[in-house]
């Protein structure tokens, strides 16, 4: 059993012009020690499943329908008290904008403490020591000095490690990280990465991340859902996606990237686009999400909805083109 | 002809309020004495650590504080101490593009609001119809439907409300264009559609931009040269090509043998900075890099070492390249920069 299984998660939103199918029937599963990558356009419902997973979706005017298992537990049976209990503690969250998700009015030494004290018992001492030495494991100067700062008075990307360290504090068993690094510049990234490794290698952790940046999927994840428009339109072992992707728009966002070194291979071409818009989610749209903006669309694409089919062992793609290799039965 | 922009010995340092009883007045030291500057139609971009004082170079430029000290000049003149009056053309002549395409357009105003508004503030066009034109060749510009005009920010996804800030700088009629971190929370498809956009705007309207970023990849691609800050200050300084292919700072080596490789076979050999991360506050003393240095010796620790030229037009900050530096260590930087390809 793995540790989290979602299986045909579909939350949707209600809206004054109709149903926003945010996310729209999405399975997969993480093991312990395993790190998943979720990558996708920007509005393709990756924090929505993110949300969905620590049951932070507002209802009404989301809905939430499938199974999100969780060492055994639908964490969407559960009571509100008993998800209290496993959020922060069991499974902890970065969030994608820190300011908006730490508390302005406490210091930053409270608020790791908090959750120290809460969920592990620690003393009011203890707990402020351990923020002490979290603060510096993810990198921030005088740690000391800055447990008794307030929000305002840190930097974006030191905000942004503020959060990591509470997030790791608890040494949860599942992590989300909603784009953890993006704030921050190389240095601190590597550092940061290298802290979310060891938490996979000496908790057996598991790690949802979602993320634009191919470069840091390549780097430390083990396997990657591409989604677009609410849904998975391709899952791989990470070599395995990047050495031989079958969805077009996996292609195109490889295509899309630019490369470290380019101008030492004196190629600095245009970069190639990926043409069009993602689809509005309101609509009901029969054929392929993505054929109006593929290369290789045709009449079937427009029509009929391609499921997701075993493409090459362990590598599943939703696309009628997609080249099929022998899959062992 | 003097450069578009030149700035000189830039300082800005921040007061921290209350001090500690029986300590003086604290400062943060953001920029510390910062001279470049940016010919037409080129692209300097600034890259360094989150803190080490890139968009209050930004800001110093686009004048939205009085400086600490040093000197900005735009088209030769002195713009760090205009009066009122005058600032207003320079307002016009240097623009911006945050990150934030959300929080950077006023919600309660439609495009065509938010877009004439510098073009009537900078008195651009004498009638309703010169307005029209011209808002209808901005949305052209920026690659937006005419009709996107009539509609309000929210209605746009990110990449095109980044358009639409792109827009609104171009509107002005600039010169200069500070774009600080204006792709970084973009995703992958829409970043490239507009640094692409950018690239062709610069070649077609002669635009100079100072493009503030922490993603190096996107700076390779669309820069002529870059200034490497850390800690306050330029630390190296080189065109393109040079400063990727022949790094003569250990800060820049390290820097780039950070950047993750979206290629899961690339076998690199990273550094990953140990030591402590020095604060603006009490920048260390000699070279401020040291602290986190792998190939620190005894006069970094005293002596700051000077921004030199060390090729043409290639300038770096570090002992190392000062010619009684032993051979095995000048051979450690080199080293260490080619094993990063
Ligand atoms: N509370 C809500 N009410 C209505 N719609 C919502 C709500 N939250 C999210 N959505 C919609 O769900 C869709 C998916 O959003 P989500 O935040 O998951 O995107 P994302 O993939 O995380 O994008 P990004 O890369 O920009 O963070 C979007 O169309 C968004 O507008
Ligand atoms: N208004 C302010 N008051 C006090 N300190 C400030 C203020 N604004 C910036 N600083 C400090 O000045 C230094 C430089 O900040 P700046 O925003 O220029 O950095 P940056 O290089 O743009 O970083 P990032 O990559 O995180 O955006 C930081 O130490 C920051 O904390
Ligand atoms: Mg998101
Ligand atoms: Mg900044």
């Amino acid at each position: 059993m793995a540790l989290l299984e979602v299986e045909d998660l579909q939350t949707h939103f209600r809206t004054p012009d109709g149903i926003n199918r945010s996310v729209d029937g999405v399975t997969f599963s993480i093991e312990s020690g395993q790190t998943l990558a979720l990558v996708g356009e920007s509005g393709c419902g990756k924090s929505v499943t993110a949300m969905s997973i620590l049951r932070l979706i507002p209802e009404p005017p989301g809905k939430m329908a499938g199974k999100i298992r969780f060492m055994g537990r639908n964490l969407l049976d559960l009571s509100d008290k008993e998800m209290r209990g496993i959020r922060g503690n069991d499974i902890s969250m970065i969030f994608q904008e820190p300011m908006n998700s730490l508390n302005p009015v406490l210091t930053i030494g409270r608020q790791i403490g908090e959750t120290l004290r809460l969920h592990q018992g620690l003393s009011q001492k203890e707990a402020e020591q351990r923020a002490v030495d979290m603060l510096s494991r993810v990198g921030i100067p005088e740690p000391t000095r800055r447990v008794g700062e307030y929000p305002h008075q840190l930097s974006g990307g030191m905000r942004q490690r503020v959060m990591i360290a509470i997030a790791l504090a608890c040494n949860p068993k599942l992590l989300i990280a909603d784009e953890p690094t993006t704030a921050l510049d190389v240095t601190i990234q590597a550092q940061i990465l290298d802290l979310v490794r060891d938490l996979k290698t000496d908790i057996g952790a598991a790690i949802l991340l979602i993320t634009h940046d191919l470069g840091v999927v390549a780097e430390v994840a083990d396997r990657v859902i591409v989604m677009y428009a609410g849904r998975k339109m391709e899952e791989a072992s990470v070599p395995e996606l990047f050495a031989n992707p079958k969805h077009p728009y996996t292609e195109g966002l490889l295509g899309a990237i630019p490369r470290l070194g380019s101008s030492l291979r004196g190629a600095t071409a245009r970069l190639s686009e990926i043409p069009g818009m993602v689809p509005n989610l309101k609509k009901q749209i029969d054929g392929c999400l993505f054929s109006e903006r593929c290369y290789k669309a045709t009449d079937i694409c427009r029509k009929i909805a391609p499921g997701l089919e075993e493409k090459a062992p362990g590598h599943v793609a939703a696309c009628h083109y997609a080249s099929k290799e022998m899959v062992p039965a | 002809m003097s450069p578009l922009l030149e700035v000189n010995g830039l300082k800005k340092h921040y007061s921290l309020g209350r001090p500690l009883f029986g300590h003086s007045r604290e400062y943060v030291h953001a920029v510390d004495g910062v001279s470049f500057h940016i010919d037409k139609a080129e692209t300097l971009s600034l890259v360094g650590e989150s803190g080490c004082g890139k968009s209050t170079v930004g800001r110093a430029v686009l004048r939205l504080f009085p400086i600490t000290a040093g000197e900005v000049r735009l088209g030769g003149e002195r713009i760090d101490n205009l009066s009122a009056g005058r600032l207003r053309n320079m307002r016009r002549k240097v623009q911006v593009v945050f990150q934030d395409p959300v929080s950077s357009l006023n919600p309660r105003m439609r495009v065509r609001n938010i877009l004439a508004e510098p073009i009537k503030n900078f008195g651009l066009v004498r009638s309703r119809a010169g307005l029209n034109a011209r808002l209808d060749d901005l949305m052209k510009k920026v690659g937006l439907p005419a009709d996107a005009l009539n509609r309000w920010p929210h209605e746009f996804s990110g990449g095109q409300r980044q358009r639409i800030g792109i827009a609104r700088a171009l509107a002005a009629d600039p010169e200069l264009i500070v774009c600080d971190e204006a792709v970084s929370a973009l995703d992958v498809s829409v970043k490239a559609q507009i640094v692409n956009l950018l690239q062709d705007l610069q070649r077609e309207l002669g635009l100079a931009l100072l493009f503030i970023s922490h993603d190096l990849a996107v700076v390779e691609h669309m820069t002529h040269r870059v200034a490497v800050m850390y800690l306050g200050k330029i630390v190296e300084l080189a065109p393109r090509h040079e400063l990727f292919a022949r790094p003569r700072h250990p800060y820049t080596v390290a820097l780039l043998s950070a950047v993750p490789i979206p290629d899961p076979k690339a076998k690199r050999s990273r550094i990953i900075l140990k030591g402590d991360v020095p604060s603006p506050i009490n920048p260390p003393k000699g070279c401020r890099f040291n602290t986190r240095c792998p190939f620190v010796f005894d006069r970094c620790r005293s002596e700051e070492p000077e921004l030199r030229p060390v090729e043409e037009g290639h300038l770096a900050a570090c002992h190392l390249n000062d010619q009684p530096v032993s051979e095995s260590q000048l051979r450690g930087v080199e080293a260490m920069a080619r094993r990063i390809w």
